[in-house]
């Protein structure tokens, strides 16, 4: 166990390194001038220009910039030369000169809050709805189920976001429609639900596919043979094994969670990540940008790591030894 | 004499049984057997031809509608549908009946195009990694880690923006198409490489290498049409899933822009109404949601027929 998570960490090194790497030679290589409107009406002076040019590097060689950026080359800091980059802990400072660990800080948690409903949604609903029709194959339910499946599936994220907010904010008034800034719990219910709209459909097909057929196998019949109630048999032997598909799709829909997080925020105003990446991108600072993008990365390939963790509690036939 | 005879005719009348019975003498391919239990699923008939529809309405959208959708009349800013104009108009006065047509051909040219390239991408990578195995397939993996590990969405909104910015309607479906098509071929890879290594050790690839045939006659005679099957499930899934990007993307302002006629700019800009005149809104997100699920069902119905569990 210890040493297949050590060697998953060692593999994750390159994987972050080469993801960090494209995103930051796509992000710097935005047309535009990212000292443009920094001074007012008109252009910036020569002088101002190349001070931030020398503060974010903007001189060097793509390479040489980035290797300073991870903190394996040392940079110019003040008029001396030190390693200062992600390795030494430091996100740099985004191009309106605040550091971005500092905007992430205060904008990680609520992203991470959102995606928190969204995945308890997917957990709850999802599973609740795969089991339900799964033990009754064929019947109103199940119909009824796959028939409103396939409509989520079928109805993009934003066009759902935006019926939702009008008929259970406005209307109805039972969530609020907009998202205050310290975001609690409540106000994210329903931007969580959007957020998680797709993957609670796909769950709950997952689900029922796999217990129909771990329904038929024989340790379920050899457990109610036994003499082992159904809720047992179908909850302890089924549906444990029927979930390892379903956490794997978890898992690697994380990453089109936090990608859907940037329509939603935007839809509910709602100051995360999200937000703050598809405002850095507009606004051509690279930084920010970067600097969001690679801890989202990296909680990426964790949650995986974790996910594959799970296989071991889920079935103990499979090891990491 | 009459001993054999009579024993020959009982073996003749046992075949004909065997044949009356049906398939047992015959050999069937996956492929046919997949097409032979599509033909029966009325689901397939039903999606293929909305897709077909869908098809003809991005080819020819002349043929669905005579009204030009760039004819905006002002005054009659966000009417109702009425006889005139069926689906109504919408804020700038547009026909949002013509506008639903000629919007076909951004999502089914991005969803086509986006597949083909994933699959072809992802395809040759997934082939390569599983059939040459050793360091070619870790490094093949890593890469594709690299891909995968940035979320599609977030990673095309980068592309596009950090790609010559344009005007031009082919040049920004070319755009699009490429964004996806680079953040998308990693899934496939997967899944080409993982059916690759089923099909390796078969004994058929075996022989086929005993007798000296090369590794190009190997993959494309024996492995491919082994290990095709998931691919083309999952791409067919895949294409409903593109085309929601490409609107997502519209809708984000960073895809096709105004004036170009797409269902996601045609939503983001029916919003605002959406509390007065829902009509400009129902309409392309209909259509929108209709091409997604018309690929969306035929990916589950060429599941069912090519998984023998299933069956």
């Amino acid at each position: 166990m210890g040493t297949y998570i050590i060697r998953r960490l060692l593999q994750m090194i390159p994987v972050l390194l080469g993801a960090t790497f494209l995103i930051y030679a796509m992000v710097f290589a935005l047309p535009g001038d990212p000292t443009a409107g920094k001074c007012g009406e008109r252009p910036c002076p020569a002088a101002y220009v190349a001070e931030f040019n020398r503060e974010y590097n903007l001189n060097d060689p793509l390479l040489l910039r980035y290797v300073k950026y991870i903190g394996v080359w040392p940079q110019d800091r003040d008029g001396e030369q030190k390693f200062d980059g992600i390795l030494q802990g430091n996100l740099g400072k985004n191009f309106n000169r605040y550091e971005v660990a500092e905007d992430l800080k205060q904008r990680y948690p609520v992203t991470a809050k959102l995606a928190l409903v969204a995945i308890s949604f997917e957990i709850i609903i999802g599973i609740a709805a795969g089991v339900l029709t799964g033990v009754r194959k064929g019947g109103f339910l199940d119909n009824l189920v796959l028939v409103s499946t396939l409509v989520v599936i079928s109805i993009p994220i934003f066009v759902i976001g935006a019926l939702a907010q009008y008929f259970l904010g406005v209307q109805l008034g039972w969530f609020k429609v907009t998202v205050s800034a310290n975001a609690p719990f409540s106000e994210l219910l329903l931007p969580g639900m959007v957020l998680g709209s797709l993957s609670i459909a796909y769950v709950s097909r997952l689900t029922r596919t796999n217990l129909v057929e771990n329904l038929r196998a024989d340790y379920v019949r050899t457990a109610i043979a036994k003499g082992l109630t159904k809720t047992r048999a179908v909850g302890l032997h089924a549906l444990r094994n029927s979930l390892i598909p379903v956490v794997t799709f978890i898992g690697y829909d994380f990453g089109g969670l936090l990608g859907g997080a940037i329509v939603t925020e935007r839809i509910f105003n709602i100051p995360g990540v999200g937000s703050y990446i598809y405002r850095g991108i507009l606004n051509r600072d690279g930084m920010a940008v970067v600097g969001a993008v690679t801890v989202l990365v990296l909680v990426y390939l964790v949650v995986n790591l974790i996910v594959d963790l799970l296989y071991g509690v889920l079935d103990p036939r499979i090891s990491h030894d | 004499m009459t001993e054999p005879a009579a024993e020959a005719a009982s073996e003749q009348t046992a075949v004909n049984a065997l044949d009356a019975r049906g398939d047992v003498g015959e050999a069937r391919s996956l492929w046919s057997d997949a097409w032979r239990s599509m033909r029966s699923n009325p689901m397939f008939w039903i999606s293929s031809s909305m897709i077909m529809v869908f098809v003809i309405m991005s080819v020819f959208p002349s043929l669905f509608t005579s009204t030009d959708p760039a004819h905006a009349i002002l005054e009659r800013s966000r009417e109702t549908p009425n006889a005139d104009a069926w689906f109504g108009r919408n804020i700038q006065g547009y026909d949002i009946y013509a506008r639903c047509i000629y919007g076909a051909r951004a999502s089914i040219l991005v969803g086509l195009l986006t597949t083909l390239s994933v699959v072809l991408i992802g395809g040759t990578m997934g082939v390569i990694a599983g059939f040459r195995g050793g360091w070619v397939d870790s490094v093949l993996s890593r890469l594709g880690d690299v891909f995968f590990a940035i979320p599609l969405l977030l990673g095309a909104i980068i592309i596009l923006v950090s790609l010559p910015q344009t005007t031009n309607y082919w040049f920004v479906i070319f755009k699009v198409v490429l964004a996806l098509a680079l953040l998308g071929w990693p899934s496939i890879a997967r899944l080409m490489r993982s059916s690759v290594i089923q099909v390796k050790p078969n004994d058929y690839v075996q022989a086929a290498r005993a007798l000296g045939a090369s590794p190009w006659r190997i993959i494309r005679s024996h492995i491919l049409p082994n290990a095709l099957a998931p691919v083309i499930v999952v791409s067919t899934i895949n294409l409903g899933g593109y085309i929601a990007a490409e609107a997502t993307l519209s809708f984000l302002g960073i895809g096709l822009q105004y004036p170009a006629i797409s269902w996601g700019i045609d939503i983001d800009r029916a919003i605002v109404g959406l509390r007065t005149t829902p009509h400009m809104l129902l309409f392309p997100s209909l259509f929108l949601s209709m091409a997604v699920l018309a690929f969306i069902l035929l990916g589950d119905v060429v599941r069912d027929a090519l998984d023998p569990k299933n069956r």
